[in-house]
């Protein structure tokens, strides 16, 4: 006689410890085993885009701060990028130089919470977590410097930035980038060889290549799939073809060459600031732009390569100070988008380090 | 029903003199409190130690506000959540949710009963006492299964499904390793079990059996890396997700509680138990213990967790027939070998232990990964 099972539906989320946020999946279980995934977002909405329509540009920024909260810089870039290219402004090169030098630290920023949170996922009690936010302290106190603020930067402004670097924050970014390398190997040292840790993140959710590009997944987790396309070399922006720095890739596509591509990540952005701090020009920071920008009619795309991926910015203007319809391309949603693949199949278990080595932010993901 | 065999020598413990009114059940009645304070002392002392050391291992500080260094934390917590609500879920079996508790944290108390902690400063020297322990410590499980299936919450029944696989998985390396022991002392004893130990240390003896002993009893006590029915990253709080206050409390009683029991077992059966050069007898017991939960600690503050079917593969694959093939060497040790031969055993069980774990780590690949659905 058969028994009469009925499928087990496990709602993990929203509250959730390893969702990141507010997201929730229902997945339906065998045993441990997932047999289907459904993925449910809009928890963390607050109509981003409508609202952007309804400020000023520059009024937009402090909206793109809380987009991907743990990278807020890279979205004040690809954001007055945007404006500056709808409004043909040309940002002064000490701008520039401080943009990338804020956007590379704030790659390495997003990377250290990445990975931390990896590790937790996987069950290594915080220890990896609070190593990796002490050195993530001591970026956001260089964010502090220059912008007074330790989450939501709001630095970047159209035409360039918010204000100059005070005389202390040169010091501290060199002792930063005397002391990040050494801390990289000891993030190495820590977990890189580790049994547990291979037996749990290798070959676990394999995403291959033809699946990542169908899936328009960018980052990371397509470099993680061996991928060259990082859009720094392949559609430098700013004054990114200034300097010499690799694209990571890895070659299985598992959570384990997400993880190594990121950590190889961080030492490329510190190759990059560097050579930034060396060719850092003097010079004004910021264009005059009227306090009201008033593009002229037309639209605009400007897409960078945030440290989650292809992040984007489309605006429309129709002449007033206001855009008209501003659209951005989620970096996190379109990289949940192969979730369920790469899920069903593995156990909750691997469902949850999965998930985490995607890395979402959920402030992205809803808008 | 005899408890304490009256003639049993109580080491330098305090007797009650024979004409105290009630005699024997006076006796018993103070021994058993004292035994639970101490459990309860320690259990603080644990709590404090893990907190403070999982600090600085994760480059903080960890809790210092409560009295000189901290020390009244655990106090102050454990206060905190008894003066919690109880909250109480509307859809549970109501009747196994409150007993769950008590179920799981009684046998752990129970444990502590024949523990030396000095030679014969126990409550009863049982002469099956191994057996005891085995027995009475696999009790707690039922509580911890009670609590999983009675919350009427999914993770708290996955977690309760991981209990009872893990469990019944690592009781038998847990056994067979102690059996390994048991051979070479020849009682069941706890306290024979120490005095066997007069010259060496089981751990030097028996370090294959030592390393199964301590791997699969971290399983048992469900410490990393095997946490996985509390695993708070998948399964929020596992089995005790739906209690609080007192009976949180009770729960978390028995987490630190098997956890100072497991050390104290490793301390009597590998360690050499209360043995050791100038302290006091119960000292050294209390600092090899302690030792032990520093151990644990580390590798809590260390190691990522494993799966559950790598769990699995673990018992089942590798550390059961190491530890067969352990009881196999052993037995044929005392059999071939003359008494005292100590340092035939050393170099040889070491070499084997080196060598077997070596091979089964080549040819066994823990779990299997992708499932087809």
């Amino acid at each position: 006689m058969a028994i009469r099972t009925e499928p087990f539906v496990l709602n993990m989320g929203p509250v959730h410890p390893s969702t990141h946020g507010v997201y929730r999946m229902r997945a339906t279980l065998d045993g441990e085993v997932v047999v289907d995934l459904e993925p449910v977002i809009g928890y963390l909405h607050r109509g981003v885009e409508k609202l952007a329509e309804e400020r000023t540009y520059t009024g937009v920024i402090p909206l793109t701060d809380r987009l991907d909260y743990i990278s807020s810089m890279s979205n004040n870039l690809a954001y007055v990028m945007a404006v500056e290219k709808l409004a043909g402004i040309k940002v002064p090169e000490r701008a520039e130089y401080l943009r990338v030098i804020m956007a590379e630290l704030q790659r390495i920023c997003n990377h250290l919470i990445a990975v931390g949170s990896f590790f937790n996922d996987c069950g290594a009690y915080f220890t990896p977590f609070l190593h990796m936010y002490r050195e993530r302290e001591k970026i956001i106190d260089l964010f502090e410097m220059v912008s007074g603020q330790r989450l939501t930067y709001n630095y970047m402004r159209v035409g360039g930035v918010s204000q100059d670097i005070p005389e202390e924050f040169l010091p501290a970014l060199d002792r930063f980038l005397a002391q990040m390398p050494r801390c990289i190997d000891e993030y190495d040292l820590f977990l890189k060889e580790n049994e547990i840790l291979l037996a749990r993140s290798k070959g676990v959710g394999i995403l291959t290549r033809e699946k990542a590009i169908n899936c328009s997944i960018t980052g990371p987790v397509l470099r993680a799939t061996g991928v060259k396309w990082d859009l720094r070399k392949a559609d430098p922006y700013s004054v990114y073809d200034r300097f010499e720095f690799d694209i990571p890739t890895g070659s299985a596509g598992d959570c384990y060459d997400r993880y190594r591509v990121r950590i190889a990540e961080m030492r490329q952005s510190l190759r990059i600031i560097e050579q930034a701090l060396k060719q850092l020009p003097s010079g004004p920071v910021r264009v005059e732009v009227p306090h009201l920008v008033r593009p002229p009619v037309g639209e605009a795309y400007a897409h960078i390569e945030s440290p989650k991926g292809e992040l984007a910015f489309y605006l429309v203007s129709d002449n007033s100070i206001a855009p008209y319809r501003c659209h951005i391309r989620p970096t996190s949603l379109l990289n949940l988008s192969a979730l369920r693949d790469m899920a069903i199949g593995w156990k909750i278990a691997d469902l949850i380090i999965i998930f985490g080595s995607i890395d979402i932010c959920l402030g992205e993901v809803d808008r | 029903m005899v408890i304490v065999n009256p003639n049993v020598n109580l080491g330098n413990l305090p007797t009650l003199s024979p004409d105290w009114p009630g005699g024997f059940w006076w006796h018993w009645l103070l021994f058993t409190v004292i035994i639970i304070a101490v459990v309860i002392v320690m259990i603080m002392v644990n709590v404090y130690i893990a907190r403070r050391q999982v600090g600085r291992m994760q480059s903080r500080v960890g809790p210092n506000r409560t009295g000189p260094f901290g020390i009244f934390q655990p106090l102050a917590d454990a206060l905190k959540v008894l003066l919690k609500e109880g909250i109480e879920p509307a859809s549970i079996d109501r009747l196994i949710y409150w007993l769950a508790p008590v179920v799981a944290v009684v046998p752990v108390l129970l444990i502590f009963a024949v523990i030396p902690f000095t030679d014969g400063g126990m409550l009863a020297d049982l002469n099956i006492g191994i057996l005891y322990v085995v027995a009475i410590s696999s009790i707690s499980t039922v509580g911890t299964f009670m609590a999983g299936w009675a919350s009427n919450n999914k993770f708290s029944l996955i977690s309760a499904m991981r209990v009872i696989a893990a469990i019944v998985s690592y009781e038998m390396p847990v056994v067979l390793s102690i059996a390994s022991v048991l051979l070479l002392v020849g009682s069941l004893s706890m306290n024979d079990i120490v005095l066997a130990q007069q010259d060496i240390p089981f751990i030097l003896l028996q370090p294959l059996g030592f390393v199964i002993f301590f791997i699969a009893g971290l399983a048992e006590i469900s410490r990393s890396p095997f946490d996985l029915l509390e695993a708070d990253s998948e399964i929020v709080a596992g089995f005790f997700t739906e209690y609080s206050g007192i009976k949180f409390v009770l729960f978390y009683l028995v987490e630190y509680g098997e956890a100072f029991f497991f050390s104290c077992l490793i301390t009597t059966l590998f360690l050499g138990g209360w043995r050791g050069p100038a302290l006091p007898e119960w000292l050294w017991f209390i600092v090899k213990a302690v030792l032990v939960w520093f151990v644990i600690v580390w590798l809590w503050a260390t190691l990522p967790r494993v799966r559950i079917d790598q769990l699995m593969a673990l018992a089942w694959k590798f550390l059961l027939p190491l530890a067969l093939i352990n009881l196999i060497i052993t037995a044929i040790q005392v059999l071939a070998l003359p008494e005292g031969s100590w340092w035939v055993m050393i170099p040889v069980n070491f070499a084997v232990t080196a060598v077997l774990i070596l091979l089964w780590s080549k040819l066994f690949k823990l779990g299997w990964g992708r499932v087809e659905v």
